[in-house]
């Protein structure tokens, strides 16, 4: 089957659309809220049947008021520290349990060490609209209603499954032969762990911080349920939860804050896209 | 047995022969504090939830009276929980499909080199790395009852004549519309870059003695293609189908579950409708359970 000039320029041609297609798709919220964030409230609120006024572009000159009004006038700034600082002891709790678990499975257990991981691995499936009954009385029962340290205490069970699946594929990648010519020399296994080992999987240790933090940002349902207060909120709840009054919604304001939160992390996301997936995938490819 | 061979570690090596007591030891020790975590925080709060179910336990009083099935008789009797569960399956196979459809078309555009890929890459992904629920609200605001620019476009090309409204989060079909297209363009990345994953994980000999042996199009795909990415489509479809069928963010912020709750799935049923009927803040902690199975 040879293919004449044609057919390569047809195939290019619905290569090319499909490309632009699905990205516009993609993409178009983003504008949105991009547009939105900047125009003014007269260029806003004019009304999608009055089809003479393009709302796709800025028909009077654009303006900074929105974000003045997120910046000085809503708590966004506190929303936006109190994600950081549940993802900074997340991040730490996650480190905690999944390096010494993620080694182990990848190098002191034998092949129940493989079931298990994958056992921990399917627990991410459990979903969040299900565990936060449970929740809810665990949280009474230890007094942390409306406190960030309830979010602290129960993001790690979505982040250490995932983390520890990741790490474990990681260490798994490292020749075994690194930490037994430290022990050779004279090292523990504990000794070169420390010394040899974690160096080696900084790339690794980088990318399950990473999403610890981003599956922080991104939690909605637990977050909801129990943070109450509004200067406690995360930016993922506040946002849509307090940033609307009543009925209420400055579009301006809150297209900022949802822009200004997911490009950072759409950002970083990307660079770790490829350790993430084979994180889903690692078996399913041969 | 096959799954647990599927996903075990790609390079096979004894471990179990060469590892000495102490170095088992050491493992286990390291394994338990995130195993133990694991376990009261996910396991027992799971079980505890199945179990929940099987009580007449409420939000104020955990009662542990056992009594067996009659809070699934309950709900499956309850017309509400019943649309509900309706609902979600809906809008969880409707959006599936459309992912696996359209994850395998881009997917297949992407395999290709062209000039800016890295760039349409971080596009496409944009939406899985933002957070649903302000992702959310930027849809709320497209589909918003005045000033949808959806309504502004089909204005101007002549679809919607004078008079005529899509009122998009206040008509039950509509709704249904605008909540899989959410789900759709917050799946879509996710499938498409593990599709893409799976395809280029193909050699490209395997094609090729399939083209000397005088393979068709249709043949390659039937006999090459879909058997060889069948783990990973597995993989997609499992992971798309649990993240959208226990999701409640999307609805919950983009409809709340109006109009006339039509719209709900059965994940939101129990903080809003139920929590509505009974006057309390959340519903009968046993009712609820089972609205997510």
């Amino acid at each position: 089957m040879r293919r004449g000039p044609v057919q390569k320029a047809l195939a290019m041609v619905v290569h090319r659309s499909v490309i632009l297609t699905f990205t516009a798709f993609a993409i178009f919220p983003f504008y949105w809220m991009l547009i939105t964030a900047f125009k003014q409230n007269s260029d806003l609120y004019v009304g999608a049947s009055n089809t003479a006024h393009n709302p796709f572009i800025f028909n009077a000159a654009p303006t900074l008021i929105h974000l003045r009004i997120l910046f000085q006038n809503t708590l966004y700034l506190t929303w936006l520290f109190n994600t950081l600082w549940v993802g900074a002891i997340v991040v730490i709790i996650t480190l905690v349990l999944a390096v010494p678990a993620a080694y182990s499975l990848a190098r002191l257990t034998g092949r129940w060490g493989e079931r298990l991981s994958i056992g921990i691995f399917l627990t991410y499936l459990v979903p969040s609209t299900l565990l936060f009954i449970p929740f809810s009385r665990l949280v009474a029962l230890l007094g942390l209603q409306n406190q960030l340290g309830a979010l602290v205490l129960i993001y790690p069970t979505f982040t250490v499954p995932f983390c520890t699946w990741l790490l474990m594929g990681f260490f798994k990648t490292l020749p075994k032969e690194v930490e037994e010519s430290a022990m050779v020399d004279g090292c523990s296994r504990l000794g070169a762990i420390g010394r040899v080992v974690l160096p080696l999987a900084m790339p690794g240790l980088l990318t399950i911080i990473i999403f610890a933090l981003t599956l922080t940002v991104q939690e909605f349902v637990y977050s909801l349920t129990f943070i109450s207060s509004v200067e406690r909120m995360t930016v993922s709840v506040g946002v849509p939860v307090a940033l609307v009054r009543g009925d209420v919604y400055y579009w301006g304001s809150l297209m900022a804050a949802c822009l200004i939160t997911s490009v950072p992390l759409a950002l970083i996301y990307s660079f770790f896209l490829d350790r993430f997936i084979a994180g889903f995938t690692v078996g399913a490819i041969k | 047995m096959d799954a647990t061979e599927a996903l075990s570690t790609p390079v096979p090596f004894k471990v179990a022969d060469t590892l000495s007591p102490r170095d088992r030891r050491l493992g286990k020790l390291l394994l338990a504090p995130a195993l133990a975590y694991i376990f009261l925080l996910v396991a027992l709060p799971f079980v505890l939830a199945l179990f929940l179910s099987l009580t007449n336990s409420s939000a104020g009083s955990l009662d542990f009276s056992f009594v067996g099935l009659q809070n699934f008789r309950n709900v499956v009797a309850n017309p509400v929980f019943l649309r509900a569960l309706w609902n979600t399956f809906v809008f969880t196979f409707v959006s599936q499909v459309l992912v696996m459809v359209f994850g395998n078309v881009i997917a297949r555009a992407l395999l290709k080199d062209f000039r800016g890929k890295l760039l349409v890459r971080f596009l496409i992904l944009m939406p899985w790395a933002a957070p649903i629920s302000l992702a959310t609200l930027g849809w709320l605001w497209i589909f918003d009852s005045t000033f949808s620019v959806i309504n502004w476009v089909l204005k101007v090309v002549g679809w919607l004549g004078p008079g005529q409204w899509y009122y998009w989060l206040g008509d039950p079909t509509l709704g249904m519309a605008a909540i899989i297209t959410v789900h759709v363009w917050r799946l879509l990345p996710f499938s498409t870059v593990i599709l893409l994953a799976g395809l280029t994980s193909i050699p490209a000999e395997v094609h090729e003695a399939a083209d000397i042996d005088g393979a068709g199009p249709f043949a390659k795909a039937f006999q090459i293609t879909i058997p060889m990415m069948l783990p990973i489509l597995t993989v997609a479809i499992l992971f798309g189908t649990v993240f959208t069928f226990t999701d409640m963010n999307v609805v919950y912020l983009l409809t709340r579950g109006w109009p006339a709750r039509t719209c709900w799935p059965a994940s939101r049923t129990r903080r809003g409708c139920w929590a509505e009927t009974s006057g309390a803040a959340l519903p009968s902690r046993s009712s609820s359970s089972p609205s997510s199975w």
